[in-house]
């Protein structure tokens, strides 16, 4: 935690007729920080982006936002602003139009309209319908309706979707900044990399459950085991040293998946690893590469998450590993 | 790092929220093109009607549209009654809420409005002056059309009196505003079918499946009181207006049901949407439990405006007999036989000297003398001032079952004379070759 707590939940329940959406959730999230919310479709982080957001309210247990207890009938606190489920654009008005009908509806001067509208890129396009707008495009006009509130609470929900790596980029440099100006963020994201390059702190919910809560840190040292893929000088002396070193699991690799092709996979601890490259070099066998197979954090959150998830995930190591035990 | 400051939390300003939504719906190209549509069809169907040697006599006062340019606007009124306002409540107020369903735009909105039932009287009322401003077309149109195509002159009233230029602007308009209830019935009917049915068309074409239902309702020989309960009954009570005296017990019946119904719809409808979880990604609609929790309600009200009416204006049968339609088909040949007289320059006569009256037979005596039918048969008698014959003319009437009939003149025809007659100044239509006229269902009657 960095600071005091913007948003605080305590066994928070949610249930839609016979289905649990939430159950029993905390949530810490301090002044000036960006918290990630992950989690497997439907396992229950849009309803709580909705509770934060006050489109609905819990059926037990406590939030609060900036200090003040957000109950059933009230309303949450004015410096509460995001977007869940897409940005809520309408198609057949201007950004401008958009922008200026959230600042009129909560009550700010337009005035703010061209600064947000700068802030995401999108100052060039002010005047055109959003219906010519791409998905990309949508989300960072979203992303300046949010900004246009000035929020101490800023809650979004798969806020990079639809964005080039550049436009990525941008969303994650207006967050951070928004954030080292004291806000505290609340997203939720598929894609790890954004998480790892924004977040401090993580929830992992599945089944409306947290499974985790704590530092990113700490969320990639729950990986455990890890599955690793080792280009060598000569792949069948390796295979033979892999087989016998302790702690290490030969997996046979997916000829079908180009980087895998010619290399060695094996599951292993860190600390085995490093003893099968020790008797590799030791064999007089060069390594070329190892490399996570998975990477760490998308291999904690899998773990977690095991059964839950009906949807791949998108992380800077690409996609899961396929490899089957000898 | 910044301190957490708790800060007094409130809704969007109602005003702006209106305006927003008012935004919203003007932006839509449908709304636009609605707009032009009821600002320019009626006067061109108006302006180039009256011009044509056949008149739409099948339509209250269309066999006018060519002397009057007030018959006009009556017409376009008649068929909006029937269709237009429906289909435009359908158009409007049944998407109001539906369009946010299909853009996934309902979460943003209540993030930002933050009072669902602040929401829903913004939307509610932005699509009511939408409406509203649709109708002033649908009228302002009409009106040119007819009043720059054919001029200001007197209307025939539907028991046969004359209404000056003057009396026929105030009484036109009136019966224009007259159906601003009904509309507003129909409204919120599509209010509530675009919250409960969410994205589906049948939400959408609810006040329209609606008008349709009341048509072919409208057709059956239903008691008087379950007639005037119907949510559109005072589109068809306008025409009491154009009577001396007016009709006015069906017509302020009729407005009153038309409000009861859009109070009601629109609070269940409320009820509806306030109570909507908008986390639920799936939510679209209440399904299955329309029938229990829109359908029923809206049945209980019906069969309570039923009670009411019974109560208010106690009256049995159709609310057509004889007797009624005895004095109606007298009082009016009355009127228009002076207009005859006054058109053929013959010497002035009033209806005081002309004593006229009617006897009626539904059927040959083969059925009861009673309710609608085109087997009405009238044998109308009056005296001639000067002479001691008493002449006589029979009428063929069409009887529908809302109280309207045409009665057809069938001889002698040295009597009823030709389709039009030669006046000074031209041909015009002879008034008692053939005429409309307006059975008041809820005045008392004698059966048989």
């Amino acid at each position: 935690m960095t600071g005091t707590a913007a948003v605080r939940a305590r066994g928070v329940r949610k249930h839609f007729g016979d289905v649990v959406a939430l159950d029993g959730v905390d949530l810490d999230v301090a002044a000036g920080q960006v918290h990630g919310l992950l989690g497997p479709n439907g396992a229950g982080k849009t309803t709580l982006l909705g509770l934060l957001l006050g489109l609905t309210a819990a059926d037990a247990g406590t939030l609060e936002l900036l200090g003040r207890p957000v109950r059933r009938g009230s309303a949450v606190p004015d410096e509460v602003a995001g977007f869940v489920d897409g940005p809520g654009l309408y198609p057949q008005l201007t950004a401008r139009q958009n922008l200026a009908a959230v600042a009129d509806l909560r009550g700010h001067s337009r005035a703010g309209v061209v600064a947000a509208l700068e802030e995401v890129g999108l100052a060039d396009v002010a005047d055109d319908r959003v219906r010519g707008f791409s998905l990309g495009m949508r989300q960072r006009l979203g992303l300046a309706s949010a900004l246009l509130l000035r929020p101490q609470v800023l809650v979004l929900d798969e806020p990079a979707n639809g964005l080039d790596p550049a436009g990525a980029r941008q969303v994650q440099s207006v967050l951070a900044a928004l954030a080292a100006g004291g806000a505290a963020v609340v997203v939720s994201s598929h894609r790890m990399d954004d998480v790892t390059a924004l977040c401090e702190e993580v929830t992992v919910l599945a089944a409306g459950r947290p499974v985790f809560s704590g530092p990113i840190e700490k969320l990639a040292a729950e990986s455990g085991e890890l599955e690793h893929r080792l280009r060598t000088s000569d792949t069948d002396a390796a295979r033979r040293v892999a087989v016998a070193a302790p702690g290490v699991r030969v997996l046979r690799g997916d000829p079908a998946r180009r980087p895998d092709a010619g290399a060695l996979v094996v599951r292993a601890s860190t600390a085995a690893l490093e003893g099968l490259v020790a008797r590799l070099v030791q064999a007089g066998v060069a390594v070329r590469e190892v490399a996570p197979v998975v990477a760490p954090l998308e291999a904690a959150f899998l773990a977690l998450t095991e059964g839950q998830h009906d949807g791949p995930l998108v992380g800077a190591a690409g996609g899961r590993g396929t490899g089957e035990s000898r | 790092m910044s301190a957490v400051v708790a800060v007094p939390t409130r809704p969007a300003s109602a005003l702006r929220g209106y305006r927003f939504e008012l935004l919203k719906l003007t932006a839509q190209w449908r709304t636009r093109v609605l707009l032009l549509v009821c600002a320019v069809g009626p006067a061109v169907f108006v302006a180039a009607v009256s011009r044509q040697s056949t008149l739409p006599t099948d339509t209250v006062f269309g066999r006018w549209m060519g002397q009057t340019g007030w018959a006009g606007s009556l017409v376009v009124l008649s068929f909006c009654c029937s269709w237009i306002l429906p289909l435009l409540t359908s158009l409007v107020a049944g998407d109001a809420f539906a369009v946010e369903d299909r853009l996934g735009t309902w979460r943003h909105l209540v993030t930002v409005v933050r009072s669902p039932g602040r929401l829903f009287a913004t939307k509610a009322l932005a699509a009511a002056t939408v409406l509203a401003v649709l109708a002033v077309a649908l009228a302002a149109s009409s009106l040119v059309g007819g009043l720059l195509a054919v001029g200001s002159h007197e209307l025939v009233g539907l028991d046969g009196h004359l209404l000056t230029p003057g009396q026929a602007a105030g009484t036109v308009l009136l019966a224009w505003a007259v159906v601003l209830a009904p509309t507003c019935a129909f409204a919120a009917v599509g209010l509530l079918g675009s919250v409960a049915l969410g994205r589906s068309p049948t939400g959408l074409l609810l006040p329209a499946l609606l008008a349709l239902l009341l048509q072919l309702v409208q057709l059956l020989p239903l008691p008087v009181a379950v007639r005037v309960a119907l949510p559109g009954s005072a589109f068809l009570a306008w025409r009491g207006l154009f009577t001396t005296p007016a009709q006015t017990t069906p017509l302020l019946l009729g407005v009153g049901v038309g409000l009861v119904w859009a109070v009601a719809a629109t609070a269940l409808a409320r009820h509806l949407f306030v109570r909507r979880d908008f986390t639920d990604v799936a939510s679209d609609g209440l399904g299955g439990r329309v029938l229990l929790r829109v359908v029923l309600p809206l049945a209980a009200l019906f069969a309570v405006t039923v009670a009411g009416v019974a109560v208010a204006a106690p009256a049995s049968g159709a609310g057509i007999g004889r007797e009624q339609l005895q004095t109606s088909l007298a009082t009016s040949y009355a009127h228009l036989y002076r207009l005859q007289t006054r058109e053929l320059a013959r010497p002035d006569v009033t209806e005081a000297q002309l004593r006229t009256s009617a006897t009626c037979d539904k059927g040959g005596g083969l059925v009861a003398d009673t309710g609608p039918g085109n087997d009405w048969r009238c044998v109308v008698s009056w005296h001639i001032p000067g002479a001691t014959a008493v002449g006589s003319a029979v009428y063929q009437l069409d009887v529908t079952a809302d109280g309207r009939y045409v009665a057809d003149g069938d001889g002698p025809q040295a009597v009823n004379g030709f389709f039009q007659v030669r006046t000074p100044t031209g041909d015009a239509p002879n008034p008692i070759w053939q005429f409309d006229g307006l059975v008041d269902l809820l005045a008392p009657t004698t059966k048989g």
